[in-house]
């Protein structure tokens, strides 16, 4: 499934699209000491779409997105644990404007600069916020984190049980929402708009698109999902720690939508499934040298599989072909 | 009669090196103006200049008798200029309708819409399908630019300009890289598109200049070296020395 959108596209929803949320309403029923896990898978997933709509489709690279996803989790972990607000949408909320208006703000300085430039400076922001919540120790507990983060049960009536079961489901409606979303925003004259700066931005300028100005908008929409994901992240762990922002979970999501396939909207899901399962168990057998077996896997998508696990899929699926719409090639 | 397009004294030097000194040029509604001049000219960079791609040292762009020198690309193009490239640069991995339906939808300003899928909007699909009609497309709209012909591709350069409905249209070279048989399809296109278009036309080939163009004006390292009609152009001693006489020695 590539996704691309675009003009000449069937945007219907196709059958293995509903793989996802079969698989993952499955694995609630049949595993279900692994929820916490299936928390942090999801929670990722809608991390990694955040990055597949400013990577894979509007072509903005960069090393930062930890920024969006550190903020909202911090955020939401202040609301609660500063500001005694215990309601899940109230915290998530706050996670959002404040990660949006984040993205707004170093988007508009920092999208006017292209690759390697880039790059860098969307890992110097990342930097500077890790800084702030490392120095900022009455606000966010600094190196020890902050605890204390309580979260009232959804809609009055879904308590955060010991076992995740509401934390993995509460994850998952949230993903779904995201996915929605996203996938109707790929699939719109938008998302056509986007894909059409990512393959030639001379071009969209001579066609009178304000390039620098629709970036700066996929950028903050891009900075509220990861918002939302880091949000979920603290309402889940009732814990926040600087594990969250800087370099580290930036290359580790770049590593994960890559592993899954860029700009193919379900890249986003496949990567963080096979990154953070093949971590759960290299990490029990092989503590120490567990990188390895994920750095081995990345080489090797990177060599023989450059449209990652997806782009596989793609190759040897034949219902994952994208189909022209009828009525387009009719004409 | 008002021009449409007009700058006067427009300058432009990299360093030391002057590629644009004291341009005034003046494109009249609906006139087919070619600009001519050996490589290295300026032509390019004039065109440039006038998307706003690269800003002028001095001088100014007047485009419809407002002052755009500063103003972004964006808005010249929502003014009404459009421009094709030199080098093909089109969507290349995007099936040909979304090539030029993305220009549509800059026009009809709907390309912020996020939520109704692309394929839904009707009518930037037809118009897209019909603009690509006129220009014998009709059968590759589900093709990627990749698998196009050359020829065919050089035609989508123009098919993407001419969906943005332009008052002016600055032709960079259409027929470059492109056997004689297709070019003189090429210009038989061109000589087809809306008498109310303004054109400029950068070309090489002299046929097709004395055939299409009603006014040439002449620049010679980065200075205008006349304008005038063909047969002014034609029986020029200078012309012939600079450009014409290098052509049929080499």
């Amino acid at each position: 499934m590539m996704h691309g959108g675009g003009y000449t596209v069937d945007a219907r929803i196709r059958w293995p699209e509903w793989l996802p949320w079969i698989a993952a309403l499955a694995g609630f029923f049949l595993l279900p000491e692994y929820l916490s896990l299936g928390a942090r898978i999801l929670i990722y997933i809608l991390f990694a779409l955040s990055l597949d709509l400013i990577l894979g489709y509007a072509g903005i690279i960069t090393l930062g997105h930890s920024a969006f996803f550190g903020l909202g989790a911090y955020v939401a972990g202040i609301v609660s644990a500063k500001l005694g607000i215990t309601d899940a949408f109230v915290q998530m909320a706050a996670a959002a404007a404040a990660a949006g208006l984040l993205g707004a703000l170093t988007g508009a300085v920092i999208l006017r600069t292209r690759a390697l430039t880039l790059l860098m400076l969307t890992l110097a922001i990342t930097s500077i916020i890790l800084e702030i919540a490392n120095k900022a120790t009455w606000l966010t507990g600094g190196a020890d984190g902050l605890s204390g983060v309580v979260v009232a049960p959804i809609l009055g009536a879904f308590r955060f049980d010991l076992f995740g079961r509401t934390a993995f489901l509460y994850c998952l409606a949230v993903l779904f929402l995201g996915w929605l979303l996203a996938r109707r925003l790929i699939y719109s004259p938008f998302g056509a708009m986007l894909t059409g700066i990512r393959e030639n931005t001379q071009r969209m300028h001579a066609i009178g698109a304000p390039v620098y100005w629709r970036l700066v908008g996929v950028y903050t929409l891009s900075a509220v999902m990861a918002g939302v994901a880091g949000a979920l992240l603290t309402q889940t762990n009732q814990f926040v720690g600087l594990n969250v922002l800087g370099f580290e979970p930036s290359g580790e999501l770049l590593v994960m939508l890559i592993l899954g396939g860029v700009g193919r909207l379900y890249g986003a899901f496949i990567g963080p499934v096979a990154y953070l399962i093949a971590q759960d168990l290299l990490a029990k057998q092989f503590p120490e040298y567990w990188y390895l077996g994920i750095g081995l896997l990345l080489v090797a998508v990177v060599l023989f599989a450059r449209g990652g696990i997806l782009g596989l899929i793609d190759k040897w699926m034949p219902f994952s072909k994208p189909a022209a719409s009828a009525k387009a090639s009719a004409r | 009669m008002d021009a449409v397009l007009e700058t006067r004294s427009l300058c432009k030097s990299f360093g030391a090196l002057t590629v644009a000194q004291n341009i005034d040029f003046r494109l009249r509604p609906g006139e087919r103006h070619a600009l001519i001049g050996p490589n290295g000219a300026g032509k390019t960079t004039f065109v440039n200049m006038l998307m706003g791609a690269l800003r002028p040292s001095s001088g100014r762009i007047l485009l419809g008798g407002d002052d755009v020198t500063r103003a972004p690309q964006a808005q010249r193009v929502k003014r009404g200029l459009g421009r094709t490239f030199q080098i093909n640069s089109l969507f290349r991995n995007l099936p040909v309708l979304d090539n030029v339906a993305l220009a549509v939808a800059e026009r009809r300003r709907i390309a912020l819409r996020m939520w109704r899928a692309a394929g839904s909007y009707k009518e930037i699909i037809e118009e897209s399908t019909q603009l690509l009609a006129t220009l014998g497309l009709a059968g590759d709209l589900t093709t990627p630019i990749v698998d196009l012909p050359y020829g065919k591709q050089r035609l989508v350069e123009i098919a993407i300009a001419l969906g943005l409905r332009p008052r002016v249209l600055l032709l960079d070279e259409p027929a470059a890289g492109v056997p004689s048989a297709e070019a003189e399809r090429i210009l038989q296109l061109l000589e087809k598109l809306p008498p109310e278009i303004a054109i400029l036309i950068i070309e090489h080939d002299m046929d097709l200049v004395f055939r299409f163009a009603r006014r040439i004006t002449v620049l010679v390292q980065g200075e205008v070296l006349l304008e005038g009609t063909p047969q002014e152009v034609a029986r020029d001693r200078r012309v012939h020395d600079v450009y014409l006489g290098e052509q049929h020695h080499g």
